[in-house]
């Protein structure tokens, strides 16, 4: 049960509602029937707050603190499952990315270790033009698992090992034309 | 058969045994990869979570520095292939995406048009090179070898080049014409963990553990994939796994490439195979590398 105090229809975000339609692909979620298929499809969904069958139900109720402080968003692994079994064809993978640029753009990332993995990889990009999965990793961990890296380790030797671990990082020729995009990009604003 | 080729990130590292087994098999095939001079990384699921019009933008670059090739631009990575399709999709579906792409594409130069084909290795290999010309290739017996056909996500949605989204049947035919067997294995195109394997591991795990007693139950010894991320979760964390659930498995995780080159009578260590964490031994070895 999904408990709020609603002292009266006021203590609900109608906006909210707008808000999401405003995002892109956002408006698809007029058309959901509830039918549940994307939740009994989601391979995580017995994890999350509320599967998102349920988020859709709770934006349209109003409901803007559950849907964005849920771990729902950082639970989808982007398998698509739901989105191409929607009978609607509503992107539902493309809303929860929508949702968690929202959570993030409003710093409700407090203990969502994968929020910090997908911050820490855009700075690798905007650095290097590539990811490197090295760096990636050491900087997640004293990020976010600082007092956990031990468990890193074993995966860590794993890949040493079978020398899969590469200590330097590519870096394209022409890193100033990314920066040139992320620049225009900040100008023209984000869509 | 020349293709413009995107590896991506993992393949240049973590995934080098796919890139490895790549280029001893990609000539013997007759197929031409000149590597896309000075690619950037296609932003994978992680941009797309903090800004999108930025990865949409990094993207492009890619689709920009391929169109004077007028190739097909080839990507052995699910994901990159995944992120680099959506990206021609929703510049030719959302006029105002496209016009804002284009837009901070010139301050570098560089335009786009939306002609460069996405394609994912596996389908060059199936669609263009064909299951007929392979088995005619063949070399070594691979008779008695147990496979798992593991597509995993992305190469099967959202959109998809396979011969079906849910359940493909093209990676078991090539399998079958390299002369192993194609185990049932109902959960192909099921969900790895993919990149939660670094953050919410044991949610991660708990997947990859799904999958591998789905092939531990249909006798497979080897599963095959076309994905780095799915190599990763399933072979690198196969024993974080065992110790987490009590399991015992042990069932290496090998790329369709490197299958393909033991097929062919490739030697083990040119095909990266001596670099799979879950060592491939006994039957199995004396098989592919016999």
């Amino acid at each position: 049960m999904i408990e709020k105090d609603i002292v009266c229809e006021a203590g609900l975000e109608h906006n909210f509602l707008e808000e999401i339609y405003s995002l892109p692909g956002g408006a698809e979620i007029k058309k959901c029937i509830q039918c549940g298929t994307c939740t009994g499809s989601c391979p995580t969904s017995y994890v999350m707050d509320y599967g998102p069958r349920k988020i859709f139900s709770l934006i349209r109720a109003g409901f803007r603190d559950e849907v964005l402080n849920s771990n729902t968003i950082w639970f989808c692994s982007s398998c698509y499952t739901c989105t191409v079994r929607c009978p609607k064809e509503i992107k539902i993978t493309d809303v929860m990315y929508a949702l968690k640029r929202l959570a993030i753009k409003e710093g409700r990332t407090k203990g969502r270790k994968t929020a910090v993995l997908s911050q820490t990889f855009v700075s690798m990009v905007n650095k290097y033009g590539r990811n490197h999965e090295t760096e990636l990793m050491v900087r997640y961990i004293l990020k976010a698992e600082f007092f956990n890296a031990l468990k890193f380790v074993t995966q860590g030797w794993n890949l040493l090992s079978n020398g899969r671990l590469p200590f330097k990082p590519h870096r394209i020729k022409h890193i100033n034309e990314i920066r040139k995009i992320l620049k225009k990009v900040d100008e023209l604003g984000e869509i | 058969m020349k293709y413009t080729y995107y590896p991506g990130c993992s393949v240049k590292a973590t995934a080098n045994l796919y890139q490895d087994s790549i280029d001893a098999v990609a000539p013997l095939l007759g197929l031409e990869l000149e590597e896309l001079e000075d690619w950037n990384c296609c932003g994978a699921t992680a941009y797309m979570s903090v800004k999108e019009l930025m990865s949409f933008a990094i993207s492009s670059r890619n689709l920009a520095l391929a169109e004077p090739l007028h190739r097909d631009l080839v990507t052995p990575c699910s994901a990159c292939y995944t992120v680099l399709k959506k990206t021609n999709t929703y510049l030719a579906a959302y006029p105002e995406l496209r016009q804002k792409v284009g837009k901070a594409l010139e301050v570098a130069g560089l335009s786009y048009s939306g002609n460069v084909k996405v394609r994912h290795l596996f389908n060059v290999v199936i669609d263009d090179v064909g299951i007929e010309k392979i088995s005619s290739m063949v070399q070594r017996n691979l008779e008695g070898l147990r496979v798992a056909c593991y597509y995993g996500c992305q190469i099967a949605r959202p959109e998809t080049d396979l011969d079906h989204p849910d359940n493909p049947k093209s990676m078991e035919a090539l399998v079958i014409a390299l002369g192993a067997t194609a185990s049932y294995f109902p959960m192909k195109t099921h969900c790895c963990g993919a990149s939660l394997m670094g953050t919410e591991e044991e949610l991660a795990l708990r997947l990859c553990k799904n999958l591998l007693l789905n092939a531990e139950r249909n006798n497979a010894d080897v599963i095959v994939t076309v994905c780095p991320l799915c190599q990763m979760n399933l072979d690198v964390y196969q024993g974080k796994v065992n110790k987490l659930f009590g399991t015992n498995f042990h069932i290496p995780v090998i790329y369709f490439t490197q299958l393909i080159g033991a097929a062919m009578g490739l030697p083990f260590k040119k095909l990266g195979l001596h670099k799979v964490a879950m060592k491939i031994k006994g039957e199995p070895k004396r098989i592919l590398n016999g």
